[in-house]
């Protein structure tokens, strides 16, 4: 076992290596470097575009969610969430798109249209995270006196943790994804140097753009992971 | 004590209204277990669960130690009565520790006095403490668990218990255990408990009292040794069953029927001597013991006839004995498994304390009946 695992390792090292020389020796990886300052500033963009609308969907989607689950809701929930079913089946370049024709271009239509779409995986995470929580488990809390706060601070929400926080590692990626289309609509970001070396054919220019976009999202993806790992309590964790 | 009065409940259901407890009125002494019995959707679990409010009573009324229960706030009333449920209902996000110190959280006790409650009640029911407060619910067996949950009903120590099938959801032999353990824990606790069962070896081994429920009405309410001799109509005699009478063998221990008096005799005696004994007592059967007092064989009187020297040489080993503490049903089995029709009972240190034979417990069956049926002539009389 530790031996194939060892081999497996020593082949993907040398491919590695391998591509490492083709690419240097193609000359783009100084091609690449010559956008530094541009990969620097636009990452920056880029970084508080995903930050900013994705607090936001937190911020929105998690009070919305708990709100859709309380049995007061019980008669509309449902609706409420075949609309943002619906939603969801609407393509992200849609999204930027529509925001775009509401809010105009630049910063404000970006934010909003990654708002949108980080939005609906996590009301529906949420939403359904506490749907699930067994009836029991409420029935032996509200017997042993606890008020309606208490159980959902208490029970409910730490017994949907895990499947909330699917839900945030999910609204993240689909917003760390779609975040390059912001440039469409004047929103900045990595989007820039991807969209324009496409249009001047500029690999180095493109690649300049595409891999950090690339590091970002796994980076992104890793955190979200690990923090779902170490975060989440050892008795609601699958993963522990 | 908890007392209830003409406690209903009516369910507003689009296919009409459904009576889940009509008029219910019964009482429930301090520190006794009251077993709710029934068949299901008899309306046990909606009377139990309007004692705490979990579903409100069209009307009545409920008192609590005389207190009428309607006048205290929900969440109060609840923290006061400790709930424990079938599905145990462990919280998975909280450690074992945290899910006994919920009521006291709840009541603002001091942390460490909830930690000490915590450990105290662990070992209470054998569990180490050390071992188990920083676990999760996951990391125990369905039986620790179900232990955990009837202590988490415990850990603010309320003078009154409701169970809804406590022990419902384990396997029979944890759950024998279980119920021996919580019963001796009651001994001493002395809490008021209403439980519901729709087992009626349970509510027989369990209940100080047993009302049986069916269509939300009680049908009846008394002992479970009165229920099983004399059950008030025939849903009662049906549901309790055919063997009714076998199930009253728990309800007696050996201690109650077997002779302490019987003839005894030991190894060395002379065999004269064991014949006089035995005639003195008009017994055919002597029990021969050792030094110690333990019972290790019998002689009987014909094999003695005509024969001499001393006990040891006509001795047969018992083919068993059984604890005096047992209940007459495991004597029975015991009695029937050895194919006898007597045994030698033994004390907590394995010594004699009498001889239990069939016709003395067929005869304590009958008796119960009589005085039963002798105690409800003389009530009708006055």
């Amino acid at each position: 076992m530790t031996q194939s695992l060892g081999f497996g390792r020593m082949v993907s090292l040398l491919l590695a290596f391998a591509l490492g020389i083709w690419v240097s020796a193609s000359g783009l990886v100084d091609s690449v470097f010559t956008y530094w300052e541009d990969i620097v500033y636009l990452t920056k963009q880029h970084l508080v575009l995903v930050a900013s609308s994705g607090l936001a969907a937190i911020a929105v989607g998690l009070p919305a969610g708990i709100w859709l689950s309380r049995p007061s809701m019980e008669r509309y929930a449902e609706t409420v969430m075949q609309v943002f079913n619906i939603g969801t089946t609407i393509p992200t370049l849609a999204v930027v798109a529509l925001s775009m024709t509401i809010l105009g271009i630049g910063f404000p239509p970006a934010f909003f249209g990654l708002f949108i779409a980080s939005l609906l995986p996590i009301v529906r995470n949420t939403y359904a995270g506490l749907l699930t929580v067994p009836s029991h488990l409420k029935e032996a809390a509200t017997g042993m006196g606890m008020t309606r706060r208490q159980l959902l601070w208490r029970v409910e929400l730490p017994n949907a943790l895990y499947v909330i926080f699917s839900g945030i590692r999910t609204a993240l990626a689909i917003n760390v994804g779609t975040t390059p289309l912001a440039f469409l609509i004047g929103g900045g970001g990595l989007g820039e140097l991807i969209f324009t070396g496409i249009d001047l054919m500029d690999t180095g220019m493109l690649l300049a753009g595409a891999i950090p976009t690339a590091a970002l999202a796994v980076a992104v993806d890793f955190l979200m992971g690990q923090a779902q790992l170490h975060l989440i309590p050892k008795g609601v964790n699958p993963l522990r | 004590m908890i007392r209830l009065e003409d406690l209903t409940k009516i369910f507003r259901t689009p296919n009409g209204d459904v009576v889940a407890a009509d008029r219910v009125n019964m009482e429930v002494p301090t520190g006794e277990i009251c077993i709710l019995l029934g068949p299901s959707g008899c309306g046990k679990t909606t009377a139990l669960k309007m004692i705490n409010r979990l579903i409100p009573p069209t009307s009545g009324k409920i008192y609590i130690d005389g207190k009428d229960t309607a006048t205290l706030d929900d969440i109060e009333l609840r923290r006061n009565i400790g709930y424990v449920i079938q599905q145990i209902g462990l919280f998975p996000n909280m450690t074992i520790e945290e899910n006994i110190c919920v009521v006291p959280r709840l009541l603002n006790w001091d942390a460490k006095k909830a930690r000490d409650r915590a450990a105290e009640l662990l070992d209470l029911v054998g569990l180490d403490a050390r071992q188990y407060l920083r676990r999760f619910p996951k990391e125990l067996s369905g039986g620790q668990q179900q232990r955990v949950g009837v202590i988490r009903a415990l850990a603010a120590d309320p003078p009154v218990m409701l169970m809804d099938e406590p022990f419902g959801a384990i396997d029979p032999i944890n759950r024998e255990i279980i119920q021996d353990e919580f019963l001796k824990m009651q001994s001493e606790m002395k809490k008021t408990i209403m439980f519901v069962s729709h087992d009626i070896d349970e509510a027989v081994k369990m209940g100080d009292k047993v009302a049986i429920f069916r269509a939300g009405k009680i049908e009846q309410y008394a002992s479970p040794d009165r229920i099983l001799a004399h059950p008030s109509n025939e849903f009662v005699a049906d549901f309790v069953g055919a063997d009714r009478t076998l199930k009253r063998l728990r309800l007696l221990t050996a201690e109650e029927v077997a002779r302490s008096d019987a003839p005894i005799t030991s190894r060395s005696t002379k065999i004269d001597d064991a014949r006089q004994v035995l005639s003195a007592a008009r017994a055919r059967i002597a029990v021969v013991i050792d030094s110690d007092h333990r019972p290790v064989g019998f002689v009987t009187a014909d094999e003695m006839t005509g024969a001499s020297g001393t006990v040891r040489d006509l001795a047969h080993p018992l083919p068993a004995t059984v604890p005096v503490r047992a209940d007459l049903r495991a004597v029975v089995s015991e009695m029937f498994a050895q194919d006898t029709m007597w045994l030698a009972c033994t004390d907590d240190q394995g010594r004699f304390a009498g001889v239990i034979s069939q016709p003395d417990v067929t005869a304590a069956l009958r008796a119960t009946y009589t005085r039963d049926r002798r105690a409800s002539e003389k009530l009708e009389a006055s």
